[in-house]
């Protein structure tokens, strides 16, 4: 029994390492602001991920699912101040650099 | 009754806020003010009576097991002080009433936010009390609305979230081990666990994630920018309080308190330390804008209370904890001359500046106290500190990193001399020869910050032995 | 399992589609998609009310935000345009590749130990936990909330001066 939940925790894993890359890869590697906010929530994804499936393997759903509904409301509130901040940097990037609007493109 | 530390803040908030707002507005900074003095007083004298029954019974409504030891009270005590300061910077910065308002409330929810992660005792409720303070201080970062800051924020938002999701990639992973979050369960689950390999890349990206939010050396991206960038009341209340509770002490607290020694760990904590020392010193003596110094400088201090504890042993801890407290204090002294500096000329640029000294006294002789006592010089409070690691280093045995630690301290020295040479000594210049003292907040808060490094630096003793000793006994059990 | 293993390929092709595909609008869409791959996913994973969180929250209310912001930002001219996805290829081609990598290098390395679970909760009710047991973590999102309104009314609302 706990060799079979194991195995289903061990294939779920690797599609969570795919995703932790994908995300990583996308902040990492991209000069638009937008984007780089949408690897995060790529990034965040995985973890939710995660942590619902330590839960149901563990046979503690109902804890990470309390834990995964306070990290979503989280969530959304560092993503709205995130793009108050990128509005910000914008209406700088459009007004007095035009070098600067280079890092708006993806 | 310390409980009562998150819930008075949040309520306050709620309160400033209601129908009655423009009576509010004026009130909005004396609350800041008295929350911070409560603060102080609750840690120091520690009242019990009425009200404290009060919350406690809310308290446990809300079923929280909240406990307190010496290394919270240091924390919740610089909080209280650094709170202070920044309040006070802060009004004597900014003349408009609406948005002193909207500030005195995002820093009453960071003040809520940072008495959270020194009381909780929940793994998953400590990273709810980061993200809210990671939360204020973007908002804070990016108060005045600066190109400058508006990137350094960004910058910091990145890193943060990145060590967000690494830390609850631990979690996750903790959770399915041990089949709960609390401080309690997950050390006694990896005491005895047999999945050591999976519980220690658990605790190794937790370490990373901590690593990344303290900002100590090969992590530290986000920090210069975020301190030079930001409005100088906010540069004081990061570098006093916000990285060194949101990274030192969750990296103090889980280490001693969750996590265990190990051979590994200990090796970890000891490269990052040093590497954080020497590489900080050497990037501050490069710098030409008076807070990016200092930001550099706080890397290579927070290298030292790494170094503490990665000791282990019980003086290693009290120094690194010592520290921590002496470094909240002189640093956001230093922070609080910067901006003293700044609003009186303008610049920040120290090959712009010189001779201010004579025509800001106080500035100029509490600035060379933090220098001395930041770089290490008895009677004062730093010295001690740096000591008390030395020692513990050379006692475990690590003697490499007792001298790589002892000879950082001479380039400590080196780049205040610098500092001070530039910006206080010497002739003074022409353009600058009608520039005043500053105002009567600067003026307070430096006259007390620099009054606590001196006290401390005397009363050793004292504090060593009702403070600092009993941190290990306390927080082991 | 084959369901789920199917659905997990789903999600990490809708991923790779919204950090790969050109425009920044059917990015953010595909974080949508990506949301609601991962809903299914938590459905089959026992967690329905925190898949309904993710639904409305993740799937609605940030593909909002990032459209809003989205739409507001400038045209680039045809030229520009050009250009600029040149450039892009040049930087995320080699996405998709590592990705195989780091899968074909993880199943052949094949580090499955078995993991010794604690016992299960005898409380399996979401209500009753998050109620009862993490009350204070109730408390904490209640203070990010207002912590968010401050953000929107400094960061939205004051004008910036030039």
């Amino acid at each position: 029994m706990s060799g079979e939940i194991t195995h289903i925790f061990w294939s779920f894993g690797l599609f969570i390492v795919m995703l932790f890359v994908i995300g990583l890869y996308c902040v990492l590697m991209t000069y638009n602001l937008v984007r780089a906010l949408i690897g995060l929530e790529i990034l965040i994804k995985g973890v939710t991920l995660l942590i619902i499936v330590a839960g149901y393997v563990s046979g503690h759903i109902a804890l990470a699912q309390s834990l995964v509904i306070t990290l979503i409301v989280i969530e959304v509130v560092v993503m709205t101040v995130a793009v108050g901040i990128v509005f910000g940097i914008r209406h700088y990037n459009e007004s007095l650099d035009t070098r600067a609007i280079e890092k708006l493109k993806g | 009754m310390y409980s009562s530390l998150i819930l008075i803040p949040f309520f306050s908030v709620i309160v400033l806020n209601l129908p009655f707002r423009t009576l509010m507005k004026k009130s909005a900074f004396w609350v800041c003010i008295a929350l911070s003095l409560i603060q102080i007083f609750a840690v120091l004298f520690s009242p019990t009576g009425s009200l404290g029954n009060l919350t406690e019974m809310f308290f446990s409504f809300l079923r929280v097991d909240l406990w307190i030891d010496n290394l919270s009270r240091i924390m919740l005590l610089c909080i209280g002080i650094v709170l202070f300061t920044a309040a006070w910077v802060q009004k004597e910065l900014s003349k408009d009433e609406e948005r002193q308002f909207n500030f005195m409330n995002v820093l009453l929810l960071l003040l809520a936010g940072l008495n959270g992660i020194v009381l909780v005792r929940d793994i998953f409720s400590l990273y709810v009390f980061l993200e809210i303070t990671a939360v204020s201080s973007f908002i804070l970062i990016g108060f005045n609305k600066e190109r400058d800051a508006f990137e350094a924020a960004f910058k910091y938002i990145i890193l943060s979230v990145i060590a967000t999701a690494l830390m609850l990639t631990s979690i996750g992973l903790l959770l399915m081990i041990a089949g709960d979050t609390s401080f309690a369960t997950i050390s006694a689950t990896l005491k005895t666990s047999p999945d050591k390999l999976l519980a220690m890349f658990a605790v190794a990206i937790f370490l990373c994630a901590a690593f990344i939010k303290g900002g100590v050396m090969p992590f530290h991206g986000w920090l210069p920018d975020a301190y030079s960038a930001s409005p100088a009341s906010v540069s004081v209340i990061l570098a006093g309080v916000v990285t060194k509770t949101v990274g030192v002490y969750t990296l103090i607290r889980i280490v001693y308190s969750v996590f265990g020694y190990s051979p590994a760990l200990t090796l970890i904590l000891l490269i990052v330390g040093t590497l954080s020392v020497v590489l900080g010193a050497l990037a501050a003596l490069g710098q030409s804008d008076f807070k990016r110094m200092l930001a550099y400088s706080s890397i290579s201090q927070v290298g030292y209370i790494v170094l503490g504890l990665a000791t282990g042993s019980m003086l290693g801890l009290a120094g690194a904890v010592f520290h921590l407290f002496n470094h909240s204090i002189f640093k956001s002294l230093l922070f609080v001359n910067s901006a003293a500096v700044e609003s009186s000329t303008g610049t920040r640029n120290m090959d712009n500046l010189a001779g201010l000294a004579k025509k800001m006294p106080v500035t100029g002789t509490t600035s060379i106290l933090a220098s001395l006592s930041c770089a290490g010089i008895p009677p004062l409070a730093g010295f001690w500190s740096k000591l008390l690691i030395i020692v513990a280093l050379w006692m475990g045995k690590f003697y490499a990193f007792a001298i790589i630690a002892a000879l950082a301290s001479i380039l400590t020295l080196a780049y205040f001399l610098s500092l001070q040479r530039r910006v206080f000594f010497g002739k003074l210049r022409e353009d600058l020869a009608h520039i005043k003292e500053s105002g009567f907040g600067f003026l307070l808060s430096m006259t007390i910050l620099a009054l606590i490094t001196i006290g401390a630096g005397l009363g050793f003793p004292f504090i060593l032995n009702s403070f600092l000793l009993p941190v290990k006994t306390i927080s082991g059990g | 399992m084959t369901l789920n293993i199917f659905i997990l390929l789903a999600l990490i092709a809708a991923a790779l589609w919204t950090v790969m595909t050109r425009s920044l609008l059917r990015s953010a869409l595909g974080l949508a998609l990506t949301s609601i791959i991962l809903t299914i996913l938590m459905f089959q994973l026992d967690s329905p009310l925190a898949a309904v969180f993710e639904l409305s929250v993740c799937a609605g209310l940030i593909s909002v935000l990032f459209i809003s912001t989205i739409s507001l930002s400038l045209p680039l001219s045809e030229q520009e345009w050009m250009k600029h996805m040149r450039e892009r290829m040049a930087r995320f081609w080699f996405l998709p590749l590592l990705l195989i990598l780091v899968a074909v290098v993880l199943s052949f390395m094949n580090i499955k130990p078995t993991i010794h679970l604690p016992a299960p909760d005898k409380i399996q009710d979401v209500r009753f936990v998050m109620w009862h047991l993490r009350r204070f973590d109730s408390m904490g999102q209640i203070i990010i909330l207002l912590a968010g309104v401050f953000g929107v009314v400094i960061l939205f609302k004051e004008k910036i001066k030039k």
